[in-house]
């Protein structure tokens, strides 16, 4: 059988291509988690491998790897989506108590110039909340996310299927209660 | 990428979800120097851990593609209130993840990327079976040809393996990968599509080294195969003439039969018994009238009695075309079926890839129902029909044509 050991050839790096060559088929990309910047003010900043966490909850989380092209830093202030009446940055911290929480994140992300920031269950993400209806499975998720500039970043990731990232939501005021 | 190429070159990961030029570069490497370079998958124990089978291309991978030791086969159904929106959303989510999974690269939502990054040489097909078209409403684009065979009268069929509306066959040099690959495409669906049935299967790793499968019969199994890389490629692939939509360009059907085998009853049976039912030496799997496993079999050889040498009843006779449409590509698994109280069912996953199972399938399957000495032993117990969906190339996602 004529295949071989991947080892047996030279390394390339591997990429996972935000600018599919398409064939015939521009509008129908069919990377789902191909999100790619599409404001016209500012394109540096991607978030690859992105996706959303289909539910019928009032809540969900986005995630991937932002990747700011550009040479100066990307301070991330704000979130939003038609989909969502509130949106925030969330980071996941010790409870104190031995799990997880997550909550808001004070002053949002900073995504290095030429520089990742990753977005994954159990630890930094974006939240959607008081979702209008159930985000289903292989649905698209247009989002946008806005830096200190005013600069507006969109994004479209597809929902899957996820029994992870249950971590309990504790707005800061409640946890500072406790 | 050319069709009989596909599932023949294994490249690099990087050379598959990357750019256009990754893709092409690998390409090059691998069909000019790595077939000299690598050492044969199977010569090792990690030989094949890092083998990669390109997703991507005119055809689904795990056709032509040589049959891995380890298979599993899983039938799903849509669920309730599905349309067409959302298996177009499952399409495209599966095609995501399977074009990571094969390449080694780990899905968004894997939370075991170490597993995945092994693939040994994972591919995954996807198939649709007759009850999406009737649940979706797709009348139009369904190929002619889809739906149940016809009752068989050595037919014992149970319906917990019967056809389902979705198929997934997975195949890889271990079953490591093989199980995450089918957790992780089974949970991607949730919401959409349940599994009815999961049907594991194995063969022989000595045939990475060159040696012929054999079903636990002790028989060499899958000799005579059509040419699918060259002449015989539309025997395997729907063309344009024939394709009911132009969807289903470069696709293909499969049948695939869940065949118990009777061990008790076959240890009964002498050497002498068992080579007069199948018609081939058991040693070699040469026909009984000469040569070796390659020699077509001479189906007029007399005996000085005036008896045929090879059986009326004979499997090798009754499943010899008598047109030459009548073939098709077998890609079969054993299976044992492990009970819950120490008892184990033994029995073949046979799979049969071809255009047009009712053209070239069903004449051949009729013949062997009405009188194959093999029946004997061997009782089909599960039946499914599916039509399986042409490959797609980067950018695009399997089925699009079919659901735009």
């Amino acid at each position: 059988m004529p295949t071989v050991p991947r080892s047996a050839l030279p390394a390339l790096t591997l990429t996972i291509a935000l600018a599919m060559p398409l064939t015939g088929c521009g509008s129908t990309s069919a990377d789902p988690t191909d999100g790619s910047a599409t404001a016209a003010d500012d394109a540096a900043l991607t978030l690859e491998d992105g996706w959303a966490k289909a539910t019928d909850g009032p809540m969900t989380g986005v995630f991937g790897t932002l990747t700011n092209e550009g040479d100066a830093d990307l301070h991330l202030v704000e979130v939003r989506s038609e989909l969502a009446g509130m949106a925030e940055m969330h980071v996941t911290v010790d409870d104190g108590a031995g799990g997880r929480v997550m909550r808001e994140a004070e002053d949002g992300f900073v995504v290095p110039a030429g520089g990742e920031h990753a977005l994954e269950p159990g630890g930094d993400h974006l939240m959607l909340m008081q979702l209008a209806e159930p985000v289903e499975t292989g649905q698209e998720v247009t989002l946008v996310v806005v830096d200190a500039d005013g600069g507006e970043h969109e994004f479209t990731v597809s929902a899957r299927a996820f029994s992870g990232a249950e971590e309990e939501y504790a707005p800061e005021q409640e946890t500072e209660d406790r | 990428m050319s069709a009989p190429d596909l599932g023949r070159r294994a490249l690099l990961k990087g050379g598959l979800l990357g750019g256009a030029g990754a893709f092409t570069l690998a390409g090059a490497v691998a069909s000019s120097g790595a077939a000299s370079e690598g050492s044969a998958p199977g010569t090792s124990s990690t030989g094949t851990t890092d083998l990669v089978v390109p997703f991507h291309g005119e055809h689904q991978a795990g056709i032509t593609t040589p049959p891995p030791p380890h298979a599993v086969f899983v039938g799903m159904d849509l669920d309730d209130g599905v349309g067409t929106t959302e298996l177009g959303r499952l399409m495209r989510v599966w095609t995501d993840d399977i074009s990571r999974l094969t390449a080694g690269v780990a899905p968004v939502t894997d939370q075991e990327p170490e597993v995945a990054a092994r693939p040994a040489g994972l591919t995954v097909t996807v198939g649709w079976g007759p009850g999406l078209f009737d649940r979706l409403g797709l009348d139009d684009r369904r190929p002619s040809w889809l739906a149940p065979l016809p009752p068989m009268p050595v037919d014992d069929l149970d319906e917990a393996y019967g056809g389902t509306d979705l198929l997934l066959q997975l195949c890889s040099h271990s079953p490591v990968p093989l199980a995450h690959a089918r957790r992780l495409l089974v949970g991607a669906a949730r919401g959409i599509a349940t599994p009815r049935w999961v049907q594991p299967g194995f063969r022989d790793p000595g045939e990475q080294a060159g040696l012929a499968f054999r079903n636990e019969f002790g028989q060499v199994d899958g000799t005579v195969q059509p040419d699918v890389a060259d002449r015989d490629a539309d025997l395997l692939w729907i063309g344009p003439a024939s394709a009911s939509h132009p969807g289903w360009v470069g696709g293909s059907s499969l049948v695939l039969r869940r065949i118990r085998m009777d061990m008790e009853d076959w240890e009964r049976a002498d050497r002498v018994a068992r080579e007069h039912a199948v018609g081939r030496d058991l040693a070699t799997g040469a026909p009984l009238t000469g040569g070796e496993e390659s020699t077509p079999v001479d189906l007029h050889a007399v005996l000085p009695s005036g008896l045929p040498v090879v059986d009326r009843h004979a499997h090798v006779r009754r499943a010899s075309p008598h047109a030459p449409h009548e073939r098709f590509l077998r890609r079969p698994y054993s299976y044992e079926q492990v009970g819950t109280d120490g008892t184990v069912e033994t029995g073949l996953l046979f799979a049969a890839f071809q255009a047009d199972p009712v053209r070239q399938f069903l004449p051949v399957q009729r013949r062997l129902a009405e009188g194959d000495l093999l029946n004997i032993w061997t009782v089909p117990v599960g039946s499914a029909v599916y039509a399986v969906l042409p490959g797609c190339a980067e950018g695009d996602w399997l089925g699009r044509a079919l659901l735009v």
